[in-house]
């Protein structure tokens, strides 16, 4: 047996949180998680905190898969997996509502849905079932930041061009462009905070990133 | 044991099943006393709102007690006030008031008594958006017609749509707005398309929002007309 030990951030283990940022995004690469990346980016503030939501129930998801896969039976491993992920959900929604009142207020229905974010599942299917706890855990946070990338870049470009404002977590709504360009004439795009220019706005960072990487085009 | 065979299996989702649901309920039951204390903060601050006093979490009880205190009670659909303590007033939950038909519901109102002496009435109210339930608290000036403030909030409408009725934005244009034209109810409507500045009965919809602001538009109407009885009093 070796009883070299690989180190906590080797180069495998930090592909598993940069691959996801890049060419691994779940967003633009794998399509996973589309649904909420287009419902809640009208706004930068729901994007950042969907965002860390997510990435809270992907690590300690991945985290409890990855503990129990050895003993989680084949056929009901989707189940085990809902089970889990709808536990932490709830878990979540349930002390945002005691100690974090106001946020929870915001995120709402949002919290609920993070169960059926496929990406959860994905990554629980795909990863977490067949490695080690460690890396399971760099697995969840590389795609959880991925997805929060996406999401607040998504979430910047809609609220900057749709009402002119930025809402952060804490601070509220910030002007951003100011008075004096609407005087010169120019109009928010009323557009860009309808569901459809989320959809655009995801495939225009797709397009970019898939124009600067050609591996990523498959040609099929 | 065979990790495959169906004895493992079922004993496996038995005692998962039975470990998830025992610690949410513990976690459930330990963290609602402080849930439905924030929710009732949560209610305070926007009754004091509608009225234009700011609170925060910390000083709201004071607050509430300074302005309203003891001065909640029930109306019902003829406008009487019903014998129930504040407290039970206050516990009300419109929720499940706003399915029983008009005549048959609980009218909450609170009395607020400003430091100028003047009598604001704050009539909760509660409807259905695109999504799920919202509402609001409608504050009235002592002729229980013009409206003094208004503040709406919304279960889980669409961020940067429907959301927008919580804003001050959307809530300011109620200021000023009168719900009676010669008598005659006619609430505030919610216009798409904007309305003219010196509309009496109607404030610009949300774009993007329609479901949302129509569903604001008919709570208000719903509401108004099961409080008409009082107001006329």
């Amino acid at each position: 047996m070796s009883s070299e030990k690989e180190p906590l951030f080797s180069s495998k283990n930090l592909k598993l949180i940069t691959g996801p940022l890049g060419s691994q995004n779940p967003i633009t690469v794998q399509v996973l998680g589309i649904c909420s990346a287009l419902a809640v980016t009208a706004k930068l503030e729901p994007s950042i905190v969907m965002s860390l939501s997510v990435i809270f129930v992907l690590v300690f998801s991945n985290l409890i898969i990855s503990l129990l896969r050895n003993t989680i039976p084949s056929r009901i491993r989707i189940i085990v997996q809902l089970t889990v992920v709808a536990f932490l959900v709830i878990l979540v929604d349930q002390l945002l509502k005691a100690f974090a009142y106001e946020v929870s207020k915001q995120l709402s229905v949002f919290v609920g849905l993070i169960i059926t974010n496929c990406i959860i599942m994905g990554r629980l299917e795909a990863f977490a079932l067949g490695n080690k706890p460690w890396p399971a855990v760099l697995d969840g946070i590389g795609n959880g930041a991925g997805y929060g990338l996406i999401l607040v870049i998504v979430g910047f470009v809609r609220e900057l061009f749709g009402t002119g404002n930025l809402t952060f977590p804490g601070i509220g709504e910030v002007q951003i462009v100011p008075d004096i360009v609407y005087e010169w004439g120019y109009v928010d795009n009323g557009l860009m905070i309808l569901p459809p220019m989320a959809l655009i706005t995801v495939g225009i960072i797709i397009w970019v990133q898939r124009s600067r990487n050609k591996d990523l085009v498959d040609i099929s | 044991m065979d990790r495959q065979g169906n004895k493992y299996t079922f004993l496996y989702a038995s005692i998962m099943v039975i470990v998830v649901a025992t610690v949410l309920a513990f976690v459930a039951e330990a963290l609602n006393p402080i849930q439905k204390k924030n929710e009732e903060e949560a209610k305070m601050i926007d009754i004091l709102k509608s009225v234009g006093i700011e609170s925060t979490t910390s000083n709201v009880s004071d607050k509430f007690k300074e302005y309203i205190g003891e001065n909640v009670y029930i109306v019902n659909f003829e406008g009487n006030r019903q014998d129930v303590s504040a407290q039970a007033a206050f516990n009300i939950d419109l929720g499940k008031e706003v399915r029983k038909p008009l005549s048959e519901r609980q009218y909450p109102v609170f009395e607020c008594h400003l430091e100028n002496g003047e009598v604001k009435y704050i009539l909760p109210v509660r409807g259905k958006g695109l999504w799920g339930p919202i509402w609001g608290y409608v504050a009235l000036n002592e002729d229980k017609n013009t409206i003094f403030g208004a503040t709406f909030d919304h279960k889980g409408e669409t961020p940067g749509l429907g959301a927008e009725i919580s804003t001050d934005a959307f809530q300011q244009q109620f200021k000023g707005k009168t719900i009676f034209e010669d008598g005659e109810l006619v609430s505030v409507n919610v216009v798409k398309g904007g309305v003219p500045d010196d509309a009496s009965h109607g404030v610009d919809a949300i774009s993007g929002g329609t479901i949302t602001s129509q569903g604001l538009d008919a709570m208000l109407k719903d509401y108004f007309n099961g409080y008409e009885a009082f107001l006329k009093k």
